[in-house]
């Protein structure tokens, strides 16, 4: 009971500082989920973003249930997405019902635009961490450089790039794999 | 019974969203047209208050038209229509990667995923460098300054924020998004 608590205040805490969408939380849940936590590791994360793509849902949500599923089974995932989601729902409700101007202040304008530089150094920042985990070899250098291409100058669906890469994942395994193994096998046949 | 037609609406719009954040938004408008729970304009001013304020763009509409059609609970449940698919289809994904995590098929799609991961990260971040400190979307137009294509203290302030954060590499983000939204009022990033 006291971890489930714990789940949903964390992801609570996590929720109130997404600000502009899923991956601003990226540099928050890496710090609280894998320093401080070691509940989750950096690839692990990597695969919760890739498959949060692919699937229903906005990815924050999707990587919330995953890591909660992941600490206590399915009342872990829901526990955990709901504290996600809660800080917006107070916020938001407060806003519909007394604060409908809420944007057009200038303090709020003023303050969210410099939420905004944070959060791109955050986020470059937390790309260099993360790069190591990912890009680790030519094939996946090469990957990267197609869905980085692909998503900034088309508007190819980041589901078909996901599932377009997974793909590539596997074929190219395969072919590094059975390359091995003939040269292998030739310099046996040479002995 | 609006509770019913609030959590069926929002399930399915949380169920074909695929990629989340601005993917909701075509769901949003045709559920605006069809039943006449929010109007279009309402929908763009959420867009600015959801990048005001924590959480998705999904969520934050969902809870604003639940609490404008049916107060407080119509909120709550629109927004729990909206996570319920997305919590139902990780779960049970959660549970088949457990399972096959040794295969070696899936190990080398999640070889590839990694890479695409950080490929949609590093597109998503460029964006967000867009709108905050370089707006390569200029590039091009005729008669650009400098001043147009840098917004010259924010980018200042990200050079700062970027040293601040190797010299104090132990502070929480957290520490420093509250520090950039004080600076941002007193320097009046937005310009107004």
């Amino acid at each position: 009971m006291k971890e489930l608590l714990d789940l949903f205040l964390l992801f609570a805490k996590i929720g109130a500082t997404t600000f502009g969408g899923g991956y601003a939380m990226i540099p928050v849940i890496e710090r609280e989920i894998v320093d401080r936590r070691n509940w989750a590791t950096v690839e692990e994360l990597m695969d919760y973003y890739a498959i949060g793509q692919c699937t229903p849902g906005i990815i924050a949500i999707n990587t919330s249930t995953f890591i909660g599923e992941k600490r206590r089974g399915i009342v872990g995932g829901i526990v955990a997405t709901i504290g996600f989601v809660t800080p917006a729902l107070i916020v938001i409700t407060v806003i519909a019902a007394v604060l409908q101007n809420f944007a057009h202040y200038a303090a709020v304008q003023n303050a969210f635009a410099g939420i905004r530089v944070c959060v791109c150094i955050l986020i470059l920042n937390a790309i260099g961490r993360l790069w190591k985990k990912s890009v680790v070899d030519k094939k996946t250098l090469l990957i990267f450089l197609a869905v980085f291409a692909l998503s900034v100058f088309t508007n190819t669906s980041p589901v078909i790039l996901v599932l377009a890469s997974a793909a590539a994942g596997i074929v190219l395994q395969q072919f590094s794999v059975s390359g091995k193994k003939d040269g292998k096998e030739r310099s046996g046949d040479g002995k | 019974m609006i509770y019913l037609q609030l959590f069926y609406n929002f399930f399915m719009t949380g169920l074909f969203a695929i990629g989340g954040g601005l993917a909701t938004l075509p769901f949003l408008y045709d559920l605006s047209d069809k039943t006449g729970w929010f109007t279009h304009a309402e929908l763009a001013n959420m867009l600015a208050i959801s990048e005001s304020t924590p959480g998705a763009l999904g969520i934050n509409m969902a809870t604003y038209a639940g609490f404008e059609t049916a107060s407080f609970a119509g909120g709550v449940i629109a927004t729990l229509g909206l996570i319920t698919p997305g919590i139902i289809i990780i779960l049970l994904i959660a549970k088949v990667l457990e399972k096959f995590k040794q295969n070696r098929l899936v190990q080398w799609g999640l070889y590839g995923l990694r890479a695409a991961s950080i490929g949609l990260i590093c597109a998503a971040a460029l964006s967000v460098v867009q709108i905050s400190l370089i707006h390569f979307n200029l590039i091009g137009e005729s008669g650009l300054t400098a001043a147009e294509l840098f917004d010259f203290k924010a980018v200042l302030f990200a050079v700062l924020l970027f040293f601040a954060m190797r010299r104090w590499n132990n502070i929480h983000p957290i520490a420093f998004i509250a520090v950039s939204a004080a600076v941002g009022i007193i320097f009046r990033f937005a310009g107004v």
